[in-house]
């Protein structure tokens, strides 16, 4: 009888190293084993700390201004975050790997799931990988591989915090009983999709390492947590239960919500800042070819001022044909805000969400379209965002959103965007 | 109504206003704008090609190309001028006689590399600007490689 060869499931888990830190490195190499963070909107907290940093003990998320006296004195460099830096650096990365497998599934700006199964050599394979992002694009990176995603993710892990690894961790190549004695040392919160609810509980029940969760029970976690959790220990167990997604389902809300960089209290700076958030939302929603029928405005002053006066509010516009028109959007915006708005508040921040989203070729037709103004309208945008794309972003926006700006973010040390940018290009000294 | 493939402006508003149905209107000129054909097929239908895109011509690998600006006027000699715009491929083999974009303590430097039995130098092509010997535990690495220098006159 001839027995078919059972071929294993191999998954890779590609994430980059301190990725935002990586990015602003790689135009600055001065920065080369110096201490860097890199901060959220507004400067608030820490959001990407290099190697240095971690080993300074400064936690992720940590406010920056308790940091300023440690900063001082190792001298930590901070950014501000360069999104447009990073999302280009981040699609060559996302696209030299597309082509090390025929599935990918983008998971974050800074990991991707591969589909290796029945190639050879994986560990090989995923060495070459590394050293081919590291050579052009010039972004480190770990390679998890196992035979599914949930150990795919912790292979990820070892291969990030154990040396020996070299950046690249194939559980597949483990014997069982030394993938055991690793997965011991890693504790349950680590799991993905582990929350930390969860793990509080599952510690009550002694389930504290990796190990110990791979050989639970799965009645009694299906009993005590439910199905997910359940599929949780297959995978531990080398059952893949979760398949690649390829495609990101188009987002079914788009929000954009800032802080101020000042706190603001008169009408007209607010509604500059709403159709500006409206204005990014809008064209969020026409890149992914979507409409929205409802727009959601909210309002905030500062809840970490308890001795100002407080005052919190939002209030949903729905729009009377679903639309991308960014005009009509801000206009339904506005007058949300104008029934939000009490005076005599110091407000901190805005935000808007657009819900109630469908595809554009599914607009519902009604007998009071007025097609050519559709269609007009369609035209327009499709202008202004293609100005926007070539030109770089804000060229051409509405009057309302103000040209000074004094509320916006607050980012002092941003650094140039040397990928997106004629005039911002990184100096070549001759 | 006027049968011209672009009717004039005036014309065209004037008939937007009077028009009893304005969706038929636009739909109509529509038809109109588009171009009939007529007549004998020109001759050189067959042998239309792409035009040229610099793009596609100076970018060999799009995730590994970068663009940088020239600051000085050491690479004169190679025709690279202050202020033109570099673009470096950095999935390209730094070999002997490239110019490259080097870090050399921390900063970018554009220099043509020469593999000497002696190591690695970085050469201005300028006199005034002598040959840079790299030592091994000088704080170097080659950033990526220099595939075309765009000059403007």
């Amino acid at each position: 009888m001839i027995q078919k060869p059972v071929i294993r499931r191999a998954i890779a888990l590609v994430d980059c190293n301190n990725f935002y830190v990586s990015c602003e490195r790689l135009f600055r190499p001065d920065l080369e084993g110096r201490p860097v963070v890199i901060l959220s909107n507004n400067d608030g907290c820490v959001v990407s700390r290099s190697q240095e940093v971690k080993d300074l003990g400064v936690p992720m998320a940590a406010p920056w201004f308790q940091l300023k006296d440690m900063a001082k004195k190792h001298g930590i460099i901070a950014f501000s975050s360069n999104y447009t830096l990073y999302a280009d650096l981040s699609n060559r990365v996302m696209q030299l790997l597309s082509q090390f497998s025929p599935e990918q599934e983008v998971y974050s700006i800074d990991e991707c799931f591969l589909e290796l199964t029945g190639m050879k050599e994986l560990t090989r394979y995923a060495e070459h990988m590394r050293s081919t992002l590291r050579q052009c694009v010039g972004i480190p990176v770990c390679v998890g591989i196992a035979a599914s995603k949930t150990l795919a993710k912790l292979a990820n892990h070892v291969a990030k915090k154990q040396p020996g690894y070299n950046g690249v961790c194939n559980f597949n190549d483990l014997p069982e009983d030394q993938l055991d004695a690793l997965l011991d040392k890693i504790s349950a919160g680590e799991i993905w999709g582990v929350g930390r609810r969860t793990s509080l509980r599952l510690q009550e029940m002694r389930i504290t390492t990796a190990l110990a969760l791979k050989r639970a029970p799965t009645k009694r976690i299906r009993a005590e947590f439910g199905v997910v959790l359940e599929r949780t220990v297959a995978e531990l167990n080398g059952t893949a239960c979760l398949e690649l997604d390829e495609i990101t389902p188009p987002r079914s809300q788009i929000i954009c919500s800032r802080s101020f960089g000042v706190s603001v209290s008169n009408l007209p700076e607010l509604e500059q800042a709403v159709i500006a958030y409206t204005s990014r939302a809008a064209e969020k929603l026409r890149s992914q070819h979507s409409l929205a029928s409802c727009i959601q405005v909210s309002l905030r002053t500062n809840p970490h001022k308890p001795q100002e006066p407080q005052y919190q509010s939002a209030i949903t516009v729905p729009l009377s044909a679903a639309s991308d028109d960014t005009r009509l959007l801000c206009r339904a915006a506005l007058s949300g805000l104008r029934h939000l708005y009490r005076s005599g508040y110091a407000y901190q921040k805005t935000g808007v969400m657009l819900s109630g989203i469908i595809a554009a070729a599914e607009r519902p037709r009604t007998l009071f379209d007025d097609v050519a103004a559709q269609e007009k309208s369609s035209a327009l945008m499709a202008t202004l965002d293609q100005i926007n794309r070539r030109m770089g972003s804000g060229t051409v926006q509405l009057l309302g959103e103000g040209i000074r700006k004094d509320w916006a973010m607050k980012q002092r040390n941003m650094s140039r965007r040397y990928t997106t940018e004629l005039n911002e290009l990184a100096l070549a000294h001759a | 109504m006027q049968l011209s493939l672009t009717p004039p402006r005036s014309a065209s508003v004037l008939l937007s206003m009077t028009h009893p149905n304005k969706e038929l209107f636009y739909r109509q000129r529509a038809l109109l704008r588009r171009a009939v054909p007529a007549g004998f097929p020109s001759p050189a239908d067959d042998y239309v090609g792409q035009r040229i895109s610099l793009d596609e011509h100076l970018i060999g690998r799009r995730e590994s190309t970068f663009f940088m600006r020239v600051a000085g006027d050491s690479m004169r000699g190679l025709g690279i001028f202050d202020g033109d715009l570099l673009v470096v491929d950095k999935a390209l083999p730094a070999t002997h006689g490239c110019v490259v974009i080097a870090v050399v303590d921390g900063e970018f430097t554009v220099k043509q590399l020469l593999c000497t039995p002696e190591g690695q130098v970085l050469r201005a092509a300028h006199p005034d600007y002598p040959d840079m010997h790299i030592k091994p535990e000088q704080d170097f690495t080659i950033w990526g490689v220099v595939s075309w220098n765009v000059h403007k006159h």
